[in-house]
């Protein structure tokens, strides 16, 4: 162990800001082997591990690091994937300031433990050197369909196949990986990461169909019935845009943040003419909405060559949703922030394409239900901006296409599948839920920890049954 | 991978393939689509399903070469395969004992209607099925219609074969020979559907259009396939593609349906100059 406390987390080299913006390559470049055993030796192996606390899949932290500090980098993934199936994924992505490093000692009087960092080398060094093989507990003979590829039906699926189930995951798209694979960013998350977690996957003997949208090829209930399956997960997440409703939102040049990064990221639009699948930002985008999403979006815009890229939030700097890491990157790349701002309508030519957006000015009032200063329109405020694309970025709600179609499966009125969260059960036997379609939109890691969630209870079930 | 096992071609640029995709078979209805990408750097593309055969486990598709990826689809042979096959998606087609029903195809629009012709006449419905092309030589499953409606009409807009007129010409006889239909089904490119609603409005006869919105996914989660259809925002890939024709704002359609028109054109042009370029030196495109 380190001799002397270091204060600072070591920094993470990354790509310039002004060159990043240009190009869609990873920004953050990760620590290499000096840095992460640096890293790792500042942790304090703490007997009570509060860092665990925070990480909703349980990884065993305080030993991975300390194998890291080691150099038994083959040690420390295999104490990760004890816990977490995709670690490259989540050493990038976890929010770690509100999960394992909000909780860190080190972090009460100085900066916490670099953990996701040090996740991410430890993940990055098996996919370079070659995938370990893990242990799986002998046949059960028992099948299991996981219907949705995105985090939590992959981890479902990968904690099911290591107790011996025969796991085959549904998954609509034409590759694995749900918002890993549209949603998130290449410059945040490469794609070839995601793909390399999902071949280690296949490694447990999970079998992935895509191509395969459940509730059309066939029901939840089909796959019961007469597919033979003993249980069901749904993982299918929250991919249903929301509009603002406003005039003028079907104009040409008018996007879901959705549909703007599935180009980008799944189709790779911005390889085109290479790739086949086109898009069009003009000069000038507006962003609406705070959250990741809309950070995703407004990074994206610049990369596809907008000149001006602008988040319009109606609520100030302090309330954004996102990320405050994303939201630094994002400025630091030169997207522009119009806070408390709110579009009317959305203002087009004759020929049907966006020229421009009328905003109204927010001031922020009491507090509301969910103790956030609400914002409050100033009257005669209105004004014009001057812009080509929108992209609107103001959540998603639950794709109806399995819950409409599942019988006696109880859902919310947003459409939300009501699943016990300590358990993952919902109102049908057998089939169990987890992550957004459950809990509207939320995080990569807390749909990790529903479908670890889910696993359990449905070995739980198989073993009784 | 899904295989191509039969391979026409129907007319200049317009192709059939029958496709092995025994899941997307099981499950098809009149009405529905597939989504498909032809390779790996592929775009995804909507194609209405033309017929299936639940035992072969087979879709049929139709398709016209309208830009690189139809053109490309179109250069494949029998035994070859596509990558991305998926489906069925969308809502199917209301099928009911209507009573009097016209079922119109025009183009390429006569390969989606003819599943729905049959569906209506199985249903016990007095099917008139009216087909057009722009010129004879376009004009293709007559003979499948024949079998699928009670009674066919055919016509060309140039008169080149049967007769010269648009396929609204014959509706409005068909409609004034007839009197009382209780259902049009509209299927074909755009300015023919709006046309074919325009004129069953006039009769007040319910019409029933089937949307070729752009699409990237096709289950809901982008919005690209958006059209407004009575004042309100629907998703075409999973509230349609079928819609009310008299509710559906089709300028608006219109005016989306040529979003990407300039990286298309760049696309084909591209597409064409590599063929070219494969063709004269032998290096498979690839300088």
């Amino acid at each position: 162990m380190a001799n002397a406390i270091i204060p600072n987390k070591h920094p993470m080299p990354a790509q310039d800001a002004a060159v990043r913006a240009k190009n869609f390559n990873e920004v953050a470049l990760g620590y290499d082997e000096e840095t992460v055993v640096a890293e790792a030796n500042r942790c304090l192996q703490c007997k009570k591990e509060p860092c665990r606390q925070g990480c909703p899949v349980e990884v065993d932290i305080p030993a991975f690091i300390k194998l890291a500090a080691e150099r038994d980098f083959a040690g420390a993934i295999k104490k990760l994937k004890e816990k977490n199936a995709l670690p490259a994924v989540c050493g990038r992505v976890c929010p770690q300031e509100n999960q394992c490093e909000k909780y860190c000692t080190l972090g009460k009087k100085n900066e916490p433990v670099g953990i996701g960092r040090i996740e991410r080398f430890c993940a990055d060094w098996e996919l370079a050197t070659g995938v370990l093989p893990q242990e799986i507990a002998p046949p059960t003979g028992k099948k299991i369909a996981v219907v949705g590829s995105g985090p939590s039906g992959l981890t479902c699926a990968a904690d099911l196949a290591k107790l011996g189930h025969k796991v085959t995951i549904f998954e609509a798209l034409h590759v694995a990986g749900g918002v890993l694979m549209y949603g998130i960013p290449e410059f945040r998350l490469p794609k070839a990461v995601v793909q390399a977690e999902v071949q280690s996957l296949k490694k447990l003997g999970v079998d992935i169909q895509v191509n395969a949208v459940v509730g059309k090829f066939a029901t939840v209930d089909e796959l019961m019935e007469e597919g033979g399956f003993d249980a069901a997960f749904l993982g299918t997440g929250a991919g249903l845009p929301y509009f603002m409703n406003i005039p003028g939102e079907n104009a040409c040049g008018v996007y879901s943040a959705n549909e703007f990064l599935t180009r980008t990221n799944l189709m790779k639009a911005y390889l085109f003419p290479e790739h086949d699948t086109p898009i069009r930002v003009g000069k000038r985008v507006a962003v609406l909405g705070g959250g990741n999403v809309a950070m995703d979006a407004a990074r994206t815009a610049l990369r596809l060559g907008a000149e001006e890229s602008w988040i319009v939030y109606r609520r100030s700097k302090n309330e954004l949703p996102a990320r405050h890491e994303e939201a630094e990157h994002a400025e630091e790349e030169g997207v522009k922030f119009a806070f408390l701002t709110s579009p009317t309508r959305i203002i087009y030519d004759d020929d049907y394409w966006v020229t421009g957006m009328e905003c109204l000015r927010y001031e922020l009032g009491e507090p509301d239900a969910s103790g956030r200063r609400s914002p409050v329109p100033v009257k005669g405020s209105e004004y014009i901006m001057d812009i080509d694309t929108v992209v609107v970025a103001i959540g998603q709600g639950p794709n109806p296409l399995v819950p409409r179609t599942t019988k006696g499966l109880e859902c919310n009125k947003k459409g939300n599948i009501i699943a016990n969260l300590e358990t993952g059960a919902t109102s049908k036997p057998g089939v169990y839920a987890g992550g957004d379609v459950v809990t509207g939109a939320a995080t990569v890691i807390l749909a990790m920890g529903a479908g670890r969630t889910a696993a359990k209870s449905i070995h739980g079930y198989l073993s009784g049954k | 991978m899904y295989k191509i096992l039969r391979k026409a071609v129907l007319a200049p640029t317009l192709c059939l393939f029958d496709i092995e995709a025994p899941l997307v078979a099981r499950k098809a209805k009149p009405g529905q689509f597939v989504i498909l990408r032809v390779q790996e750097e592929g775009e995804r593309i909507p194609l209405t399903i033309a017929d299936f055969d639940r035992e072969k486990g087979t879709i049929t598709c139709v398709f016209q070469e309208v830009g690189k990826t139809t053109m490309e689809l179109a250069k494949l042979s029998e035994g070859d395969s596509i990558k991305d096959f998926v489906g069925p998606l969308g809502e199917p087609s209301h099928i009911e004992m209507f009573g009097k029903v016209v079922c119109v195809g025009g183009g390429v629009g006569v390969a989606p209607v003819h599943p729905i012709a049959r569906a209506l006449k199985e249903a016990g419905n007095d099917v008139t099925g009216i087909i057009g092309a722009r010129t004879g030589e376009l004009l293709f499953w007559e003979d499948k219609m024949r079998v699928a409606c009670t009674e066919l009409r055919v016509t060309t807009d140039d008169g080149s074969y049967v007769r010269q007129g648009f396929v609204t010409d014959v509706l409005k006889e068909v409609i004034e020979e007839k009197g009382d239909i209780a259902l049009c089904v509209a299927i074909g490119p755009l300015p023919m559907m709006r046309a074919v609603c325009n004129m069953t409005k006039e009769y007040n006869i319910k019409t029933v259009v089937s949307l070729n919105s752009i699409m990237v996914d096709g289950t809901g989660m982008c919005g690209c396939c958006r059209v407004t259809v009575g004042g309100q925002t629907k998703f075409a890939c999973v509230d349609g593609p079928e819609f009310d024709g008299h509710e559906v704002d089709f300028a608006e359609m219109a005016r989306r349906s040529v979003i990407y028109k300039t990286q298309e054109q760049l696309a084909v042009g591209r597409y064409n100059n590599e063929i070219e370029h494969k063709c004269s030196c032998g290096c498979g495109g690839g300088k």
